[in-house]
């Protein structure tokens, strides 16, 4: 399949320097990117061996000996392109705070407990259809430094890689209702209404499994559409 | 699977100071690598080399929690990628890495050398990796290319033509003295006087 990439896509995502995202403004380049054409080396990407994920890598709620405490959920959905075909055997890596909004990152030290059946981490490759699931525990929201009485709405982080490494993508899922959206520079870094929604996961109750977990529904749009005559 | 009505793609958001237990493990917790930033594979020919250097914010300040990773031909121009039609890598070599910063914002990569890769025109393109840069504070990665001190290419390479003069040393890495294989060195600039050129791809 021949995919292009049109830039005009890129206006979905947030501005490089978001100042009410404190972290950008030293971060963010103050110089003009430089508009190039895609050449083989952007329009192809890694192809990942069966060894990259290994069975039971999409639960997180069984890497240990016990089960890790919280609300037990299901996160799936299809990684699409652009005119909503689904991305087939394609990486996603997810990590998240656990139930209590506590990273076992070194450095996170917010005082709420760590899990010693969780460490948050997951993997999973599309199927054909562009399919994933993963088995995991509802994350908690946390504070973090940013200004007075900052709490970031629960959330997964996602890195997908979809059919070339123009199409990489890391974002986060969100899950539906949060009142912490208003007040969340990061998800609301994303200018666009309409973009910040597909960021959000639907509840699903059709795939939620009785007396076990609940599940969400995020589809997951990445960069490519079919490459017409005019576009090659 | 029917296609799925889409109405536009799924935005960036940034990778977070927390990302390095499930992305970059490196031992230090119970989860396994799926990638490290040694590229090189045993049956890989060409030129070994290592490619270091920093990562530096607006202030100058190091960056340690930033993830960065490489994309690139093997010796020969190729891609380990199917839909690269030309005649496919006969080795194991994959031509991506990802490397997250030390505390001192360090970054290294055993790679080899790659290849000329034709531009869409077929004019061949000096050297180069195609490096993508992830860190807290970045709400979208940036995508910019390594090239390499003293390849005759470089001169007539169309992308760094794009680049102005002045700046276009902000995409080559220095080579360095060493007595095995070749050492280059790149610091990364996310801002400032020294701003790395990021392209707009």
């Amino acid at each position: 399949m021949t995919l292009a990439y049109p830039t005009a896509s890129n206006a979905a995502h947030p501005p490089r320097l978001s100042p009410a995202y404190k972290s950008t403004v030293k971060r963010s380049p103050a110089k003009p990117l430089i508009v190039m054409r895609h050449t083989l080396t952007e329009l192809t990407g890694p192809v990942y061996g069966h060894e990259t994920v290994r069975d039971g890598d999409n639960d997180l709620t069984t890497q240990h000996k016990g089960e890790p405490l919280g609300e037990r959920i299901i996160v799936h959905g299809h990684v699409l392109d652009e005119e909503g075909r689904g991305v087939p055997n394609t990486l996603l890596e997810i990590w998240q705070a656990n139930s209590c909004g506590r990273y076992i990152h070194v450095r996170d030290q917010h005082p709420a407990p760590l899990d010693p059946n969780f460490t948050g981490a997951g993997r999973a490759q599309t199927d054909a259809q562009g399919y994933y699931r993963f088995v995991t525990v509802k994350p908690g929201a946390y504070p973090w430094g940013n200004h007075h009485n900052a709490w970031r709405p629960a959330h997964i982080h996602f890195s997908v890689f979809g059919h070339a490494f123009i199409s990489r993508l890391v974002t986060q899922m969100y899950f539906p209702g949060d009142p912490l959206f208003p007040f969340d520079p990061i998800f609301n870094s994303v200018t666009d209404a309409n973009a910040r929604t597909r960021m959000i996961s639907a509840f699903d109750l059709e795939n939620t499994e009785p007396e076990w977990a609940l599940c969400y529904r995020f589809n997951i749009v990445l960069r490519g559409r079919n490459a017409t005559p005019m576009e090659t | 699977m029917p296609e799925t009505k889409v109405k536009g793609i799924t935005p960036s958001q940034t990778v977070g100071p927390f990302f390095a237990y499930g992305l970059t493990p490196t031992g230090r917790y119970d989860w396994n690598d799926a990638f490290s930033n040694n590229l090189v594979t045993v049956d890989a020919t060409g030129e070994r080399i290592r490619i270091e250097g920093r990562v530096f914010d607006g202030d100058g300040q190091p960056v340690p929690d930033c993830m960065l990773e490489i994309w690139q031909a093997d010796a020969q121009g190729r891609f380990a990628d199917p839909k690269d039609k030309r005649a496919m890598p006969n080795s194991k070599f994959r031509g991506f890495g990802r490397c997250g910063t030390d505390g001192n914002g360090g970054y290294a990569f055993d790679t080899i050398k790659p290849g000329s890769v034709p531009d869409p025109d077929g004019k061949p393109q000096a050297p180069h990796i195609l490096l993508a840069i992830f860190a807290r504070g970045m709400l979208l990665h940036n995508f910019t290319r390594i090239y390499l001190d003293g390849e005759a290419a470089n001169a007539s390479d169309p992308v760094l033509a794009l680049v102005p003069a002045d700046r276009r040393a902000t995409l080559i890495a220095k080579r360095e003295a060493s007595g095995s294989n070749a050492i280059y060195h790149l610091d990364i600039h996310l801002q400032g006087d020294n701003e790395t050129v990021f392209f707009e791809i």
